[in-house]
């Protein structure tokens, strides 16, 4: 058995590390061969050395989307995730209608990023018109927007990971806890805690980097307005790469270095939240 | 040894779909033909792809390429980009193996950065029958670009409204003609303004401000940091003598500032709303007679006459004013005309694709099929000789701008072709939004415009 699986290797997995090699590795090479260049088209470039990255610390936008990238992330990581607790917690107690909380949680979560943008960019923009303004009036509405979107998006597809965590947890052992004389609190902190720690390192993984990534919504919500003040890291790159002739070399280079930051959270993140898994 | 065969056969049909899924899904514009693989055999002659600028004449394009292939075999292809990613579907399609052979810029800015692929068009037939060398687009002696249509913006308002007005009592004017300078058109408007209901239950309109919404979404804010600001560039510009500058003065920006009032003080809706209006919503409000000024240009006509629109105006309706700021002797001021759409020939393009590209606008403009679906479908005023005997559009808009040149005005040139780039026309935009709304102040707006100008002049050059 072990052996046609040897055999067959290639033929299972040529197709994948083929399309992957093509729609990943290849683009991602050629993007930091042109971090170093001036071009206009991607395919005539010119080397140019690390120009663009000096420029990339010269440009204000870069440095205020970073920060409202770090804040935006910090808070929806946190909101998301309580708020998807607290539901996959309500909806394991077994009360009437479950699978249909369930459910209707988790439907958000099958909008794409564009659509959702415009159908929230319309409903926040029907309740701000009543004080005569609108989302891109100054960028802390934006903000909030896109938390609220963001919660509704996400919360549902974290709550059925900590669902399946919760649900986990062997039933001796909270029986156990309660024999002892373990009260609520204490059973959530020292055994429904400790016990879904897997989840919440996967959940947390997702929030942070689907929110340090956030694109889509961003875009559809306010663009960026006003002033580019509610614009994030990946639309900051977009705009520089697209939105300004002789830039396109800085763009890349943001990227790059967007890159390098999301993997070093990430790998951060996945360790921090590890140390804590306890095995069963 | 079967069974390998058919899964080789399968992974080799499996990846052939990942590639060609990859391939296909570059080609398939929204627009396009969707013949530029399955075109016959090359028989040495070459073809024509079109990235189209302009989206509301993207339907006539497709049918002047499909009658151009009808009748000489040659295929051509017109992908238009949707409004306002021109430049980033040309970086990416100009990437490709198949390239655009026929593109445009927006002027001296625009071709700077596209200079490497335009093929001089000096020898070309489209060039010689350029009515004035104006229209072209030049670097040193190599011409470059070649202007295809002349538009006029300035104020489009509706004379029926206009007129019931005056024939109010106490109305500040006794008849259009008289606005012909900031002040008096500042006192109707504002006159207008406070007494809608007045003339809503007098006329039975229902009018909701003297000026449509100034909306600052993307798909409206070019009307005020493009078109609005080339007018304090332009008398700028007049006042020292120059046609282009590394550093703006900002003389008349008290004058952008008094007109910029007027627009969001006498308008449909608060400031506060200002950011996510669209151009659209503009549209349908002057369309619907609820404004009677209304900032845009000669491509309008078509949005406000097209009866699937629905709206109430009509053609007999409206005309065109030019834009006044307030700046001595304006009342011999006409309106905005000039041409920010040059064509371009991709240099990096084959001969025989260049040549045929070369042929191809040849017929466009010289041809009667070319020539009316220009002058008639698409609306266009051309700066091309051969459309002297009997293509002209049928456009009120443009009447009125010839009826302004025609009484000794001088018409107001396009300077904003020589804003340094897109980047300070959104820095200015944002700016102006912000005042509006109050979150800011004037002196942003200023920052933005000379500050701003000599930033992005230093960083472009």
């Amino acid at each position: 058995m072990e052996k046609a699986i040897k055999r067959y290797f290639p033929i299972f997995a040529l197709p994948t590390l083929l399309a992957f090699t093509l729609g990943f590795i290849v683009p991602f090479l050629m993007g930091i061969y042109l971090s170093f260049c001036e071009f206009t088209t991607v395919t005539d470039a010119t080397f140019v050395g690390i120009k663009n990255y000096t420029r990339v610390f010269t440009d204000p936008t870069f440095i205020h989307a970073l920060w409202y990238t770090a804040l935006f992330t910090i808070v929806s990581v946190i909101t998301i995730n309580v708020f998807a607790f607290i539901i996959a917690m309500l909806l394991t107690k077994g009360i009437k209608g479950t699978n249909f909380f369930r459910t209707v949680f988790f439907m958000p979560n099958l909008i794409g990023g564009i659509v959702l943008g415009y159908i929230w960019q319309i409903l926040l923009n029907g309740i701000l018109a009543n004080f005569g303004k609108t989302l891109t009036f100054s960028s802390s509405y934006g903000f909030w927007g896109l938390i609220i979107l963001m919660n509704w998006q996400q919360v549902g597809y974290m709550m059925v990971i900590y669902i399946a965590g919760i649900q986990n947890i062997p039933g001796e052992l909270i029986e156990a806890a309660k024999i002892d004389g373990a009260n609520g609190p204490q059973l959530l902190a020292n055994v429904t805690l400790p016990m879904v720690m897997p989840s919440i390192t996967i959940c947390t993984f997702l929030t942070l980097t689907n929110s340090f990534k956030l694109f889509d919504q961003n875009m559809a919500l306010t663009g960026g307005e006003p002033s580019n003040s509610s614009q994030m890291l990946a639309l900051n790159i977009f705009d520089t790469f697209y939105g300004r002739n002789g830039w396109e070399g800085v763009g890349q280079a943001k990227a790059v270095i967007f890159f390098i930051l999301v993997a070093i959270i990430a790998v951060t993140q996945n360790t921090l939240t590890r140390e804590k898994e306890v095995q069963q | 040894m079967k069974r390998k065969l058919v899964s080789l056969m399968l992974v080799a049909a499996m990846t052939a779909g990942v590639v060609a899924g990859c391939g296909s899904n570059s080609d398939s514009g929204s627009n396009s033909n969707d013949s530029s693989e399955s075109g016959d055999s090359d028989d040495g002659s070459g073809k024509v792809y079109y990235l189209n600028f302009k989206p509301e004449q993207d339907e006539a394009w497709q049918d002047l390429a499909k009658a151009y292939t009808d009748e000489t075999g040659v295929e051509v292809t017109v992908l238009t980009a949707a409004d306002g990613t021109y430049e980033s579907t040309l970086k990416s399609e100009m990437a490709k193996d198949v390239k655009p052979t026929l593109f445009q810029v927006n002027g001296p800015v625009g071709l700077a950065t596209w200079k490497d692929y335009c093929a001089d068009l000096s020898g070309s037939d489209v060039y010689s029958h350029l009515t004035s060398e104006d229209y072209a687009l030049k670097d040193g002696s190599s011409v470059l670009g070649v202007a295809y249509v002349i538009e006029t913006y300035g104020i489009i308002y509706n004379k029926t409204i206009l007129n019931d007005y005056i024939s109010m009592d106490n109305a500040v004017v006794s008849s259009i003609d008289e606005i012909n300078n900031f002040d008096t058109l500042k006192a109707v408007a504002d006159d207008i303004q406070s007494r809608l209901s007045e003339i809503n239950d007098q006329f039975g309109y229902n009018l909701k401000g003297a000026f449509t919404s100034a909306g600052m979404d993307s798909s409206s804010d070019w009307r005020f940091k493009t078109h609005l600001a080339n007018l304090p560039i332009y008398y700028e510009y007049k006042a020292d003598g120059i046609g282009s500058t590394d550093a703006i003065k900002g003389t008349y920006l008290d004058n952008y500032k008094k007109v910029w009032d007027l627009y969001i003080t006498d308008a449909t809706c608060e400031p506060g709303l200002l950011s996510s209006k669209t151009g659209d919503e503009a549209e349908s409000e002057f369309g619907m007679q609820q404004a009677v000024f209304y900032q845009n240009g000669t491509w309008e006509y078509g949005n406000l006459t097209n009866d699937e629109n629905g709206y109430e105006v009509t053609a007999d309706d409206f005309s065109m004013m030019p834009i006044y700021i307030g700046v001595d002797g304006e009342e011999n001021q006409g309106l905005c005309t000039g041409s920010e759409n040059y064509w371009c020939v991709n240099s990096q393009a084959s001969e025989d694709d260049q040549q045929a590209t070369l042929d191809f606008l040849n017929w466009v403009i010289t041809s009667d099929t070319g020539r009316d679906s220009l002058a008639n479908v698409m609306g266009f005023t051309t700066p091309f000789d051969s459309f002297a005997d009997g293509y002209v559009a049928d456009n009120c808009l443009i009447k009125a701008d010839q009826s302004y040149t025609a009484a000794g005005k001088t018409p107001v040139t396009w300077c904003f072709t020589t804003m340094p780039s897109e980047n300070w026309k959104d820095g200015v935009g944002s700016a102006l939004l912000e005042y509006a709304q109050g979150t800011g102040d004037w002196d942003g707006v200023v920052s933005a415009f000379v500050d701003g100008w000599a930033t992005e002049y230093a960083a472009a050059n």
